[in-house]
């Protein structure tokens, strides 16, 4: 059973939005994560690395509430037990998540994806007779500019190229205002042009969002640039800045090694 | 909300358009002399009323399914019903004119030796009561069923077969005698609608000219629906539901919304199409009458805003002409033409339009551009 711990509410720093620590998942008898433990300071950019396997979408699932640990404490700043919450309930709390699998509405304009995304909740009779209020009209203004799809915002999204599409569900993840963006390889299927401006793009939410970057991309990680975190067999093998990594012997030999 | 850059008198446009159609039939039956090749007689007012009440039926069924990917296989119930109501308000104007001369009993009632008016058919006399359940029933059948299917995220061919399942046990039920509203031969022989005969000229014109004013209604409230910001949420619940339900929508409530309000369209145009044919009887109800709505709203283009009622006028129109003079031919053309369509012509005659405007330099018409989904997604609805 999870080990709720109510008291490690007042022991979390302020700086801190996510904290994760001992979280074990289990299937089967094979443990996808033993006793990860996970930091992430307010307004940090932070990519987590590692082999197929090693338990990174898994701890995704975990933080956005999609499978419950068999044992740890995960915890939002200020104190919130995300353990005690379901997908919407943490999904409200402002954690954003883009999958791997691009989830924009093919046959909606650029714009009017962006649209839907800031209408989350309106009722009925708003979604017919209402229109956005000005900070959400100027949010997503922002957001089109920040995506680089100002010039398409009246085109189908079905229409954009595969790197477009993915930068529009970033941007749609972006006019919700998460506090904590997931990403999780977001240059999956990318070309090099492409995955150079995806890498522009997060680097310019740096500081304004914080944002969990998963992604085995090693060129990517290093143009990042970020704090790193290397998992290996659901264990975090070794954490700190991109250099220092990729000189870790230990890390070269699960990973590096082989790339 | 950006304008759309179209500009905004496009839907005005439109709707003017269609207005002056509608126009077509009083100006060919009253203006044109008797002896021009375009006098329209005045026996066919009545057939084009029916079908204007027809389109209106396909503008409603294609707003959960064009729009919101709802197929709806039992859209004729909501429509029976609505004709229903008014088909009661039509008997009880009967009074003692019936066959039988009781002053308030309908003839059916008499002929099975019933002695009072059962309890459901108090209220009917008055005019404004009939509109008020012609109203209510089919909306609050949809809004159950609808919350009950939705709730439980019954979607695609299930939803498509409960559907049947609910029109096939109407008729069943509507079949009976003991249900009270006439058994297998319906309601029928009215006389008069507001103190107008029903069968004099000037009244079907009037019924035709209402049947074009609620075409003209059920066209705004398309039109006005794919505008709004729920009619995006309709199309990203067509294409994805749980990614709409992901990015904070309620789709349960926006679902139930618009098929709450196409039912209650529906239970309009039936109520206009009753007075206008005469009668109303469980056939109406039948699985394969509203499976004919699917192929009218397949034909004329789904989700477009006049694909439906294009597609209503002509399948109902060549069935007019077929069943006149090569009855045994309908069901082979008919089942031909869904075939053909879903196989050639996937975004229907408006789809077919878009495709031509585009390629003589034209900007295609929204919502016919790039609509053109796979016969496999036709078929899963």
């Amino acid at each position: 059973m999870a080990e709720h711990a109510p008291a490690a509410g007042r022991l979390l720093d302020p700086h801190i939005l996510l904290y994760l620590d001992g979280v074990t998942v289990s299937f089967d008898g094979f443990k996808a994560l033993d006793s990860l433990s996970l930091v992430l300071e307010e307004g940090e950019l932070r990519t987590v690395i590692g082999p197929n396997g090693a338990g990174k979408t898994t701890m995704m699932d975990v933080i956005t509430g999609k499978t419950r640990p068999d044992a740890g404490v995960v915890l939002f700043k200020g104190g919130v037990d995300l353990l005690r919450l379901d997908e919407t309930g943490i999904a409200r709390l402002g954690i954003g998540r883009k999958f791997q699998r691009p989830a924009v509405f093919d046959r909606l304009t650029v714009q009017e994806n962006l649209e839907l995304a800031t209408q989350g909740g309106w009722s009925v009779r708003r979604l017919i007779a209402g229109r956005l209020d000005a900070q959400s009209a100027e949010r997503i203004e922002h957001t089109l500019e920040t995506i680089g799809l100002a010039e398409l915002r009246h085109e189908e999204a079905g229409r954009l190229a595969h790197g477009q599409r993915q930068w529009l569900e970033i941007g749609m993840l972006l006019v919700q205002q998460p506090r904590l963006v997931l990403l999780d390889e977001p240059v999956a299927g990318m070309s090099d042009a492409e995955t150079a401006k995806t890498a522009e793009l997060i680097l310019r939410l740096k500081g304004r969002h914080t944002i969990l970057v998963v992604e085995h991309d090693m060129h990517f990680v290093r143009t990042l640039g970020a704090k790193v975190t290397v998992l290996h067999e659901g264990k975090v093998l070794a954490e700190g800045p991109v250099e220092a990594i990729q000189s870790d012997p230990a890390v070269v030999e699960v990973y590096l090694g082989r790339s | 909300m950006t304008a759309s850059p179209r500009g905004p008198s496009r839907p005005a446009l439109l709707l003017f358009a269609v207005g002056v159609a509608i126009l077509l039939v009083p100006i060919c039956n009253r203006l044109v002399p008797e002896d021009s090749a375009f006098h329209l007689e005045d026996r066919f007012v009545p057939l084009f009323g029916k079908y204007l009440a027809y389109a209106v039926l396909a503008v409603s069924l294609d707003l959960v399914w064009g729009r919101a990917g709802i197929l709806s296989l039992g859209h004729g119930a909501f429509f029976a019903l609505g004709g229903y109501a008014m088909g009661m308000y039509l008997m009880r104007q009967i009074g003692p004119r019936g066959v039988y001369a009781h002053p308030i009993l309908p003839d059916f009632m008499v002929f099975l030796n019933w002695q009072e008016l059962p309890w459901y058919w108090y209220g009917f006399d008055r005019f404004w009561f009939a509109m008020f359940m012609v109203v209510v029933v089919p909306g609050t059948l949809a809004f159950l069923f609808g919350w009950l299917a939705f709730r439980s995220r019954v979607s695609g061919v299930y939803l498509s077969i409960i559907t049947q399942a609910l029109t096939f046990a109407l008729m069943l039920a509507f079949f009976r005698n003991e249900m009270g509203f006439g058994g297998n031969n319906g309601l029928t022989d009215f006389k008069d609608i507001l103190g107008f005969p029903i069968a004099s000229p000037d009244t079907r014109l009037a019924l035709y000219l209402a049947t074009g004013a609620l075409l003209l209604l059920a066209l705004a409230v398309a039109i006005q629906l794919r505008r709004a910001p729920l009619g995006r949420l309709l199309v990203a619940i067509r294409d994805g539901e749980a990614r709409a339900r992901f990015l904070g929508h309620d789709t349960l409530r926006a679902k139930l919304f618009v098929w709450t309000l196409s039912a209650v369209l529906a239970g309009l145009a039936g109520a206009l199409y009753v007075p206008q044919v005469g009668i109303i009887n469980p056939s109406e109800f039948s699985p394969a009458a509203s499976i004919e709505i699917a192929i009218w709203v397949a034909v004329g283009g789904r989700d477009t805003v006049l694909g439906p009622v294009l597609g209503a006028l002509l399948v109902n129109g060549m069935k007019t002409w077929l069943t006149g003079t090569l009855p045994e031919l309908w069901l082979f053309v008919l089942g031909g033409l869904f075939v053909l369509v879903t196989l050639a012509f996937p975004g229907g005659l408006a789809g077919i339009a878009g495709t031509f405007a585009h390629r003589i330099g034209r900007t295609p018409r929204p919502g016919t551009a790039g609509l053109a989904p796979s016969p496999a997604e036709v078929a899963r609805g």
